[in-house]
C-alpha cells in the first residue's frame, strides 16, 4: 500500500468521523454481544446470581436435548418445505403483477399490504382465520364439501398453518422479484419469439435464469427469517400443539426469560449463528451453479 | 403470461402471417382478459382476511362462534370500536407506542443519513470493507445478541425503560445507511466540489446540500423505521413489564390470553393497522423503489 498523503488522512479523518455512530454501535450492540454471549455459553447464568463457568456442559445438554432437536426440525420444515413453496409462488405473482394490465398499480399495492399489517394483529387475525371450527379458511373448504384440518389444533397441521400465513405476508419478496424482472434484457424474449417458444419456454430459459440473482437474493433472506421466526408462533401456538411449532427462536427465547437459562440460551443463540452463517455459505457456493450472472455484473 | 408485457405485439411473423392483424388483436385481447382474471383471483386472495378483520371487528358478541359466513354483520356493531376505545387502555398504549416511534424515527433516520455521508461522499481506505460489515448485520438474526444485550441494558438498569427501545436507533441502521448510500452515491460529485470551493467543510456539505435534496429517502427512511417501531413485539416483551408502560402490541397480546372480546381486539387490530396502511399509501412510490433497490444492488 502507498504511503498516505496530507488529503488520504484527512479523508480518513472525515470518513471515520461520520461513521463513528455507528462504528461506536456496532462494538455496544453487535461485537461485544456476540463476544460476551460465546462467554455466558460456557456458564450457568440465572441472572440473578453472578456466572459460573462450567466448560462445556451447556453443549452437552443442548445435544442430549430433545426439545432442542425439535426445534432445529421445526425451523428446518420451515426453511426446506416453506421456502421452495414462497420460492414459487412469489415468483409466480411476481410475473402476474408485471404484465401491463389496467390496474396494475393497484394489484401490486394489495399483494404488499399484508406485510404492513403489525404482527400482533396479523396472529390474531390468522388465528381466526383458521379457526377449525369457525375460521373462514375451513368454512370455504366446508362449502366445496372439505373437510378441513385442525390447522393450529393439530400437531400434523400447525407447521403448514405458518406457512400459509407467512406466504400471505411475502410481498416484500414480490417486490423484489418484480424489481428483478425490470432487469430482463428484452432482446432475449424477442430471440424466444423468434424460435417459436412458448410462455412456459419463455419462463424456464429465459425469466428462471435472469432472475436467479434475485432468487439467491431472496432466499438467504427467507433462510435468516424462519431462523428468526418467532412472534407469530410464540402468540398463536406458543410452541404446541404437542411441541409441533416450537421453533428455534421460540424454543431459545423461552430457555432465556421464562426459565431464565442464560448460559444455556447463549449455547442457543452461538449456535444460531453457526447454522445460519453455515447455511448462507453453503446456498452462495451452490451458487455458482445455478445463478446466472449476465456479462454487464 | 409473460408473453403481454415484454411484447407490446412483436409476435413471430408467421403468426402476423396467417391470421392477419384482426386474429393478433383478438389474441391480445384474449390474453389481458385472461391475465386480468388471474390476477383479480390473487387480489382476492391477499385482500379477503383483510375483509374478514374488518367484518370480525363489526360483529355482535353472539356471532363470533357462527358457522356460516356472514360477511356483512347484521346489526353492524359500531359500537365495538368505541368500547375498545375504553375498556382497553387504548389511549395510553397508544400515547406509549408514539413516544417510542418518535424517537426510533429522530434517531434512525438523523444518524443513518449521517453515517451514510461517510460510506459515499468521502473516499478512505476501508471504507468498501466496513461497509461489508453493515450489509453482514443486516443479516444476523437478532437472537444471536438478543441476551447480551438485555443482560447490558439490565446492567445500566434500563428494563423497564423505552431506553432500550429507542436509544439503539442513534447508532444508525444498516438498512437505511444502506438506503442513503445508495441515494448519496447517485448525486454528482460536482455539488460537494463546489460548495467547497466556497469554504464549505464536510459537515456543511452533509447539512446544507446533501440533506436537503435527500427528503424522498429521508421520507422513506422515517416511515419504514415508524412502521418497525409501530410493530415492533420481541423488544417491548423483552424490556417492558410494567403494564402502564405497555405498547399497543404487548397490550393486546397480554389480553389474548385472557378470553378476550374478539369482536373488540379486532376492532383495536383495525386502528393499528390503519395508520400503517395510510402512510404506505402516501410513500408507496419511494418505499417500493426501496425494497426493490435492495434486492438489486444486494
Amino acid at each position: 500500500m502507498p504511503r498516505m498523503g496530507a488529503m488520504e488522512w484527512r479523508n480518513l479523518r472525515v470518513g471515520l468521523f461520520f461513521v463513528s455512530p455507528w462504528l461506536v454501535g456496532l462494538v455496544i450492540f453487535y461485537l461485544y454481544p456476540i463476544a460476551s454471549s460465546l462467554y455466558y455459553s460456557f456458564t450457568d447464568y440465572n441472572v440473578l446470581q453472578p456466572p459460573t463457568f462450567t466448560g462445556w456442559s451447556n453443549y452437552q445438554q443442548i445435544f442430549n436435548d430433545a426439545n432442542f432437536w425439535t426445534a432445529l426440525g421445526n425451523t428446518a420444515f420451515m426453511v426446506f418445505v416453506g421456502i421452495p413453496i414462497y420460492t414459487v409462488v412469489d415468483i409466480a405473482v411476481a410475473i402476474l403483477l408485471n404484465a401491463k394490465v389496467p390496474g396494475q398499480a393497484i394489484y401490486r399495492a394489495i399483494v404488499f399490504m399484508p406485510t404492513l399489517i403489525p404482527v400482533v394483529v396479523l396472529s390474531i387475525l390468522w388465528q381466526w382465520l383458521l379457526n377449525p371450527q369457525s375460521g373462514l379458511i375451513n368454512e370455504l373448504l366446508a362449502a366445496v364439501n372439505i373437510n378441513g384440518p385442525g390447522w393450529y389444533a393439530s400437531p400434523e397441521w400447525a407447521k403448514p398453518a405458518f406457512i400459509v400465513m407467512t406466504l400471505w405476508t411475502t410481498g416484500n419478496a414480490v417486490v423484489i422479484y418484480l424489481a428483478g424482472l425490470q432487469d430482463v434484457d428484452r432482446t432475449l424474449y424477442e430471440a424466444a419469439d423468434v424460435d417459436g417458444a412458448n410462455w412456459w419456454h419463455k419462463i424456464r430459459h429465459v425469466t428462471l435464469p435472469s432472475l436467479s440473482p434475485v432468487i439467491l437474493f431472496n432466499v438467504i433472506l427467507a433462510v435468516i427469517a424462519s431462523f428468526q421466526f418467532f412472534t407469530q408462533a410464540f402468540i398463536i401456538t406458543n410452541g404446541g400443539p404437542m411441541n409441533a411449532t416450537l421453533y428455534y427462536s421460540l424454543y431459545l427465547y423461552q430457555n432465556a426469560f421464562s426459565y431464565l437459562h442464560m448460559g444455556y440460551a447463549s449455547g442457543l443463540a452461538w449456535i444460531l449463528l453457526i447454522i445460519a452463517l453455515a447455511l448462507t455459505v453453503l446456498i452462495l457456493r451452490s451458487s455458482a451453479r445455478w445463478v446466472y450472472y449476465a456479462g454487464s455484473r | 403470461m409473460l408473453g403481454v408485457d415484454e411484447r407490446t405485439g412483436a409476435p413471430g411473423p408467421a403468426i402476423v402471417g396467417a391470421r392477419g392483424r384482426q386474429g393478433l388483436n383478438w389474441r391480445k385481447g384474449g390474453r389481458v382478459l385472461l391475465l386480468e382474471a388471474l390476477l383479480i383471483i390473487v387480489a382476492l386472495i391477499f385482500l379477503i382476511p383483510f375483509a374478514w378483520l374488518i367484518s370480525m371487528s363489526l360483529k355482535p358478541d353472539s356471532q363470533v362462534f357462527a358457522t356460516t359466513i356472514q360477511w356483512i354483520p347484521h346489526p353492524v356493531m359500531w359500537s365495538n370500536y368505541a368500547k375498545a376505545m375504553t375498556e382497553f387502555p387504548f389511549v395510553r398504549y397508544f400515547t406509549n407506542t408514539m413516544i417510542i416511534c418518535v424517537f426510533v424515527v429522530i434517531g434512525a433516520t438523523a444518524s443513518s443519513s449521517f453515517v451514510a455521508y461517510g460510506f459515499s461522499r468521502v473516499q478512505w481506505p476501508g471504507r468498501e470493507m466496513l461497509f461489508v460489515v453493515v450489509l453482514g448485520t443486516l443479516i444476523l438474526p437478532y437472537q444471536v445478541v438478543m441476551i447480551p444485550q438485555f443482560l447490558l441494558f439490565r446492567s445500566l438498569g434500563w428494563v423497564n425503560t423505552y431506553l432500550p427501545l429507542t436509544v439503539p436507533a442513534f447508532f444508525g441502521n444498516a438498512f437505511f445507511i444502506f438506503l442513503f448510500r445508495q441515494f448519496y452515491m447517485g448525486l454528482p460529485s460536482e455539488l460537494s466540489d463546489a460548495a467547497r470551493i466556497d469554504g464549505c467543510n464536510d459537515l456543511g456539505i452533509y447539512w446544507r446540500i446533501i440533506l436537503p435534496l435527500s427528503r424522498p429517502v429521508l421520507a422513506t427512511a422515517a416511515i419504514f423505521s415508524f412502521i418497525g417501531a409501530w410493530s415492533d413485539f420481541i423488544g417491548p416483551l423483552i424490556y417492558l413489564n410494567d403494564a402502564n408502560k405497555y405498547t399497543l402490541s404487548i397490550g393486546v397480546q397480554q389480553v389474548i390470553g385472557q378470553a378476550p372480546n374478539w369482536t373488540q381486539l379486532m376492532a383495536i387490530g383495525v386502528v393499528m393497522t390503519l395508520p400503517i396502511l395510510v402512510l404506505f399509501f402516501f410513500v408507496q412510490r419511494t418505499f417500493i423503489q426501496g425494497i426493490s433497490f435492495s434486492g438489486i444492488k444486494g
